[in-house]
């Protein structure tokens, strides 16, 4: 599979206000690939630059030092924003900033209105996209008489009409409740599996990284772990240091672990959980 | 005695228009002095509009709200006094922060109390005290503060009017794991000290856990539960049926429980966890 993004060496900070000294680097020389159709969770506290890196993945930010490359787009290149957008979708924490229209349906068809794609077409794409998310029978609905997370869906919905090849999720559950939150990863898990699209998810929930297929961790500007959520979570020290959680299966064995007891540290579901419990007292 | 008691309070919204809708149907509880206590329920389950009434922001349909025994709504010009007794929290409080400064942001409350400088600033220190924000950021803008130092100086104005009882609404929500915990034990301080009543809504039973001696679900506009926390983690089933999330190792304990393998106890937290299996596992090494 060839690599859909690619950092290399990418450094960044704000620019400051006139006259006030340089301030220190947000990111600070990032490298990461991630290839097409992958399912990547990134983690990290508040302020460790993870947003500013999918930021960094649609032009909404360009690197101050250092290259992103997305499907082979420098998002450098001011001439070739249009294209980037198209190809890098980006959903945000707050669904209530992001919907536009007062109709379900125009509201997904904003963007393919804007680009001026054919109304038989746009009209099919719209309802794909709805369909993908479970929202079809709102299509006429106004989004105000909608849930967090059935907005928060029409949201993606926009983003996936725009038939993208990736989609950069910034906390799109921090807002929602446990029902929301469930519907929502669904249709993100769905968008994946079904159409290959490949899925950036920034979350501070350790349950929604652990079923993703790769966890990178960010922590002061960098990446300080990236690999499968098993061997990421087995790390509870580090993470714990950099104060981040693990899912509470892994807490449990890493606890018994350190008492002495033969139980995997790679324990992330709680199915494996139940298992190992059921071997100790077998 | 209750501090806080309703009696079958009912509340409708929109009365006579095709949105007519009962957020609250007749909801009979009485909340100790004294406690902490965990609100649980998904959107549009009526624990917001329940806790509206608990300050008198609503008043009920039908049904009654008791403040220390008292009909709140008996004489209406006593209501600023009830709102200055029972402070609530909104979900984001830090939208709301406005003043110049930290102190004054903080003080802004206790002040319209009419309360002179020297109890203000007692109050003031105390309360940023527990809520660990240093004197230091006193006299700095709130707007240059980090988002979770400006949720806490926003949450310290509300506790420094020193209420009987407190209310915060998802005080977690959009918060990274330390951010989260740190909240809590500062709330769990500020209790501590002032012994006061406190209700947290939370969609994590997990952080329930941590704090609640009691846990209060809403379901479908009525009262699904109101019992201490033991009793409502042992219906972990039935509280996942009405979509609200269940401690992953309180599902743990559930599955094992049905392969044959019961400890006999509920179990909501990870400590507790692993002490229970520590123990069971050294009496069969012993046998």
């Amino acid at each position: 599979m060839k690599n859909i993004i690619e950092i290399k060496d990418l450094h960044f900070y704000y620019e400051p206000n006139d006259g006030d000294p340089l301030p220190e680097d947000v990111l600070k020389g990032v490298y990461l690939k991630i290839k097409e159709g992958e399912f990547v969770a990134i983690l990290g506290h508040n302020g460790c630059g993870k947003s500013t890196l999918a930021k960094h993945l649609n032009g909404i930010l360009v690197p101050t030092d250092g290259k992103v490359i997305v499907d082979g787009i420098d998002t450098s290149d001011e001439s070739k924003l249009f294209e980037l957008r198209q190809t890098a979708g980006m959903v945000f924490q707050n669904p209530d900033n992001q919907i536009v229209s007062s109709i379900v349906e125009e509201d997904v068809a904003f963007a393919l209105e804007n680009l001026g794609v054919p109304y038989e077409e746009m009209r099919k794409r719209v309802d794909d996209a709805l369909k993908a998310v479970n929202m079809y029978e709102y299509r006429m609905h106004s989004p105000s008489q909608l849930s967090g997370g059935q907005k928060q869906r029409v949201a993606i919905a926009g983003v996936i009409a725009m038939q993208p090849k990736c989609i950069i999720l910034d906390e799109p559950t921090a807002m929602l409740d446990p029902q929301g939150r469930k519907e929502v990863l669904a249709a993100i898990h769905r968008m994946n599996r079904e159409m290959g699209i490949t899925i950036v998810l920034i979350t501070h929930y350790m349950d929604e990284a652990a079923a993703c297929d790769r966890v990178v961790v960010m922590d002061k500007g960098d990446i300080v772990l990236d690999d499968v959520p098993e061997k990421v979570f087995s790390k509870v020290e580090k993470l714990k240091e950099i104060g981040l959680d693990v899912p509470q299966v892994t807490e449990l064995a890493w606890e018994l672990r350190k008492a002495g007891y033969d139980i995997s540290p790679e324990i992330i579901t709680e199915e494996e959980c139940v298992e190992a419990i059921q071997k100790l007292f077998s | 005695m209750a501090i806080l008691e309703t009696q079958e309070l009912t509340y409708t919204y929109s009365i006579g228009s095709p949105f007519e809708k009962t957020a609250v149907d007749h909801v009979s509880l009485k909340i100790e002095e004294g406690q902490m206590i965990g609100v649980m329920g998904h959107t549009g389950s009526g624990k917001s509009t329940l806790i509206q009434h608990f300050n008198g922001l609503l008043r009920p349909t039908s049904g009654k709200i008791l403040l220390d025994g008292k009909d709140i709504w008996e004489d209406k010009n006593n209501i600023r006094n009830v709102r200055f007794q029972v402070g609530l929290v909104f979900q984001y409080p830090e939208y709301q922060i406005f003043e110049e400064t930290v102190y004054k942001d903080i003080a802004f409350g206790p002040k319209n109390m009419g309360l002179d400088d020297n109890e203000i600033k007692r109050r003031v220190l105390e309360t940023a005290n527990d809520i660990g924000l240093s004197e230091e950021l006193m006299e700095r803008s709130p707007f240059d503060l980090s988002g979770g130092q400006k949720r806490r100086v926003a949450i310290a104005g509300v506790m420094a009017m020193e209420p009987k009882v407190l209310i915060l609404d998802e005080p977690t929500a959009g918060l990274d794991p330390a951010g989260r915990d740190k909240i809590l034990e500062h709330i769990k301080k500020y209790h501590e000290r002032t012994k006061n009543t406190i209700l947290i809504v939370s969609h994590s039973m997990e952080d329930i856990a941590s704090f609640a001696d009691k846990i209060l679900v809403m379901n479908k506009a009525k009262l699904f539960c109101y019992d201490d926390t033991v009793n409502v983690f042992a219906r972990a089933d039935e509280i996942s049926k009405i979509g609200l999330d269940v401690p992953q190792i309180t599902k743990v304990f559930g599955e094992l429980k049905k392969r044959g393998l019961d400890f006999g106890k509920e179990v909501f937290t990870v400590g507790y966890a692993k002490d229970l299996l520590i123990r069971r596992l050294k009496e069969r090494e012993v046998r």
